[in-house]
């Protein structure tokens, strides 16, 4: 059976989630690993759950990168095995130059907590192999820095490379500025690296597994990443 | 060895929109002060920092400022030493 390293950052607040969903929900075998580790042996996944690693100062997850344990995150990415940064987890996925871009505040300067519609853009990550380009998916986010950008080089590279793997949409799946809700540029919710096993997103997959929780579409997330490691 | 005060000015690059300075400069307006047509917020670092020589102590401020106080994609860096 594949297991899960959920990692724990100072500041990290939604590991209890991530472990919930995985173990509870899915069944799955899943461990917390704090930050001053430095091996992730036995893993055959990793994720970086949301929260404000070190109080997000500098910048979020600037300081999160540096932790011991990110050498074990950087040799598991390069082997190849699924890496996935929820929230906070994919500003540190960038800060360590695992993932492409980089985030800014909010347009709005304000937190932004609620649901938003997603349209699929590529099926070829280990969150969305068992979805189908174009599906809508209903999923919370929160967070003040979350409006992506990268330069156009790096944009035009992920567009035309099939590694932007969300778009904020209308329920319809219309990418408009109304549906927008932090600034990202091209609409970009989530991406995947290039060889398609690193993937960061802002919506938390981890707040969406059963239906009492406003949407269940969370657990399509999880059976992908399950059937990536399988 | 000697001691040197080291200052680190972080700014977004002048292709990244700054949704904050915006704020600020919408504000300045309100207040009524016209003449602001721009701010662009940034971060200012002081730091003590022990070296060799001035040269040295250049250098490992420049590496600070590079790979953990500014973030090169968005930002970029200015690094003053002032003994």
């Amino acid at each position: 059976m594949p297991r899960f390293a959920v990692l724990v950052f100072p500041g990290s607040n939604c590991e209890g989630d991530v472990l919930y969903a995985l173990r509870e929900v899915m069944g799955q075998e899943a461990e917390l690993v704090w930050h001053k580790e430095t091996s992730l042996a036995g893993f055959d996944a990793a994720l970086l759950p949301g929260g404000f690693a070190h109080g997000d100062y500098l910048r979020p997850g600037a300081i999160a990168r540096f932790s011991p344990i990110m050498e074990a995150v950087i040799s598991m990415a390069e082997a190849g095995k699924p890496v996935i940064g929820i929230c906070n987890g994919f500003q540190v996925l960038m800060e360590a130059g695992l993932l492409p871009g980089a985030m800014l505040r909010n347009r709005s300067l304000h937190y932004v907590c609620r649901y938003v519609d997603l349209r699929v853009e590529s099926t070829a990550t280990p969150l969305t192999n068992a979805c189908t380009t174009g599906d809508i998916l209903r999923m919370p986010i929160g967070h003040a820095d979350g409006n992506f950008y990268a330069e156009a080089a790096e944009l035009e590279k992920l567009e035309t490379g099939c590694q932007v793997m969300l778009r904020y949409a209308t329920p319809s799946g219309e990418p408009s500025e109304d549906a927008n809700p932090n600034g990202s540029i091209h609409n970009i919710a989530g991406i995947v690296n290039e060889r398609g096993n690193v993937v960061g997103l802002m919506p938390h997959l981890d707040r969406c597994y059963d239906s009492d929780l406003g949407t269940d579409h969370g657990l399509r997330m999880f059976r992908s990443l399950i059937a990536s490691v399988s | 060895l000697k001691d040197f005060q080291v200052r680190v000015y972080v700014r977004l690059k002048a292709s990244v929109h700054d949704p904050q300075g915006e704020t600020i400069r919408g504000a300045l307006e309100t207040m009524g002060y016209a003449g602001v047509t721009e701010v662009r917020q940034g971060k200012y670092f002081e730091m003590s920092l022990r070296a060799e020589t001035r040269e040295d102590a250049e250098a490992t401020a420049r590496e600070i400022a590079n790979r953990v106080l500014s973030n090169p994609v968005i930002e970029t860096f200015q690094v003053d030493i002032v003994e």
